[in-house]
């Protein structure tokens, strides 16, 4: 579904992404995993259209869309989930959700989001902001299912949230996959990652160092945690 | 007590002026990050586009209050179009030169054409003479223009906070890339908005035409008031530059009317009015600090 080639991206005289390929098959779900400056969130906002200065080719379906800018691409089927979880202070709860035009086959209806998050529902009135950090990124990720968004791009959904919500959002995203929604996260949570995802790709100094499976993994954990850092 | 309440009165009818002018300003600033000084310009050309259409083509007041909108917020769109696009990805003082040097030339314009003397523009007919509002009389024109900016405002207050349009300019104003990113393009709304703050000045410059001299320098004199209102109530708030906008006019009507033994602390009042918001609150009244990109 998704393919990059050959990706290069700076900032400014600083190269952060070396040359990545890599691939993620439509219902997937596949992580990017790395130490912090590893290129990981570079390499989500190229996808998206969001980094200028880069090389290389993003198609989408087999459509190339590196040239496309970034609405083009959300209208495409790319759904933005940024690490700042991108709440609109200006906008309510419910104005955050139905913001993006729906764009995809199967979008959640706002009933079926305020049925499975009830505290959106009883916020929907308020500035977005005024959400916990774990309401803001539920609201973050039923944004882009309510757009109807084919592929998700998620910056580290689970930061700085208490295992219950981490368990949510993992429950949420396997709830997306379970639809046939494809999905490209950046996580530092292994326990997490090897819980949703099916494939792994390890990121170190702006290259694809390994591509792991679960099993990988869970195997190479204690090695991996000490090589993040974490 | 009713000498008070003329001079409230009156400050609010200025102030109608400036919470126009800053509104424009305000919603320009919050989607392209300009800072317009030829806001007053636009307004001097709306004053002077009424007399000379009525001077020379008998066009009535109630004519050029529809046509001078229409027209210079056309030709603001084709000026942003044409140029305030290509400057803003630039440094933004290109954007601030552009600015002030176009506000020069349409003076000078202007001037060359009509020389500096102010042109009587009359008040039409339907609005002349006073209401009485038992303790006082007020001029009906002034009534007319207090009442019908209040509803603009509320008008525009209404479509920025409760249809899909201001939701899409709200969120473009706060987030310009994120909203980029959830499927919208931002760009095809700057120009419209644009437009839509210049026509705003420039109706503001028709409504002041019966009431004001108009002149080639009438917007420079009052531009600079207006940019302490916009800095008052937080660059870029829709409620800030219009609670300001009021605020400052009944400010200036009570300097004038009770400092008037003072004409050094009456003229100056609205900056050591800004001086202490700014103290107090950096990024005015309403306003909040840049999130980051």
């Amino acid at each position: 579904m998704l393919r990059i080639e050959n990706l290069s991206a700076w900032y400014g005289e600083a190269q952060v992404l070396r040359e990545v390929s890599l691939e993620v098959a439509a219902g997937e779900v596949v992580t990017l995993v790395g130490r912090n400056g590893a290129g990981k969130s570079t390499l989500l906002r190229s996808v998206m259209g969001l980094h200028s200065g880069q090389r290389g080719t993003v198609t989408l379906d087999g459509r190339d869309i590196t040239r496309l800018p970034a609405y083009q691409r959300a209208r495409a089927g790319l759904g933005w989930v940024p690490d700042d979880r991108g709440a609109y202070a200006t906008l309510t709860v419910t104005e955050n959700l139905t913001l993006p035009p729906r764009v995809g086959p199967d979008p959640w209806s706002l009933d079926r989001i305020y049925a499975a998050f009830p505290a959106l529902h009883t916020r929907r009135d308020s500035p977005a902001t005024l959400l916990s950090g774990g309401e803001q990124q539920m609201l973050a990720l039923a944004r882009v299912l309510r757009m109807g968004a084919r592929l998700l791009l998620c910056d580290e959904p689970t930061e700085g949230l208490s295992p219950l919500l981490v368990r949510q959002v993992g429950d949420l995203l396997r709830e997306a996959k379970r639809h046939g929604v494809t999905v490209l996260l950046v996580e530092q949570n292994l326990h997490f990652a090897t819980g949703v995802a099916d494939r792994h790709y390890l990121l170190a100094e702006g290259r694809v160092a390994a591509a792991m499976d679960n099993s990988e993994v869970r195997s190479r954990e204690r090695e991996l945690l000490a090589y993040l850092g974490i | 007590m009713s000498g008070f309440l003329q001079n409230t009165f009156n400050g609010l009818v200025g102030g109608a002026f400036y919470a126009l002018l800053a509104l424009g300003l305000a919603v320009i600033f919050g989607m392209l990050r300009v800072v317009n000084f030829a806001h007053g310009a636009f307004y001097m050309l709306g004053a002077f586009g009424a007399y000379v259409l009525l001077a020379e083509a008998g066009v009535p007041f109630w004519a050029a209050l529809v046509i001078m909108p229409l027209a210079l917020g056309l030709l603001g769109m084709a000026l942003e179009r044409a140029v305030i696009h290509r400057l803003a990805r630039l440094d933004p003082l290109y954007n601030f030169l552009f600015t002030f040097g176009l506000t020069l030339i349409l003076q000078d314009l202007v001037k060359s054409r009509y020389g500096v003397q102010s042109s009587p523009y009359a008040t039409p007919a339907e609005l002349s003479g006073t209401v009485d509002f038992g303790l006082f009389d007020f001029p009906t024109y002034r009534v007319f223009i207090l009442g019908f900016t209040v509803l603009l405002c509320v008008a525009v207050w209404w479509v920025l906070g409760r249809t899909r349009i201001g939701t899409v300019v709200r969120a473009a104003t706060e987030r310009p890339e994120l909203t980029r990113a959830f499927g919208i393009d931002v760009g095809r709304w700057v120009t419209p908005v644009f437009g839509f703050g210049i026509a705003l000045a420039g109706l503001a410059g028709v409504l002041a035409a019966p009431m004001r001299a108009v002149n080639p320098l009438m917007g420079a004199d009052l531009i600079i008031v207006v940019f302490a209102v916009v800095v008052i109530g937080g660059l870029g708030s829709i409620f800030g530059s219009v609670a300001a906008g009021f605020g400052i006019g009944l400010v200036q009507a009570w300097g004038e009317a009770y400092l008037s033994d003072f004409p050094i602390v009456s003229q100056t009042v609205v900056f050591v009015v800004m001086a202490a918001v700014l103290l107090w609150r950096p990024a005015g009244l309403f306003g909040r600090e840049e999130a980051p990109a």
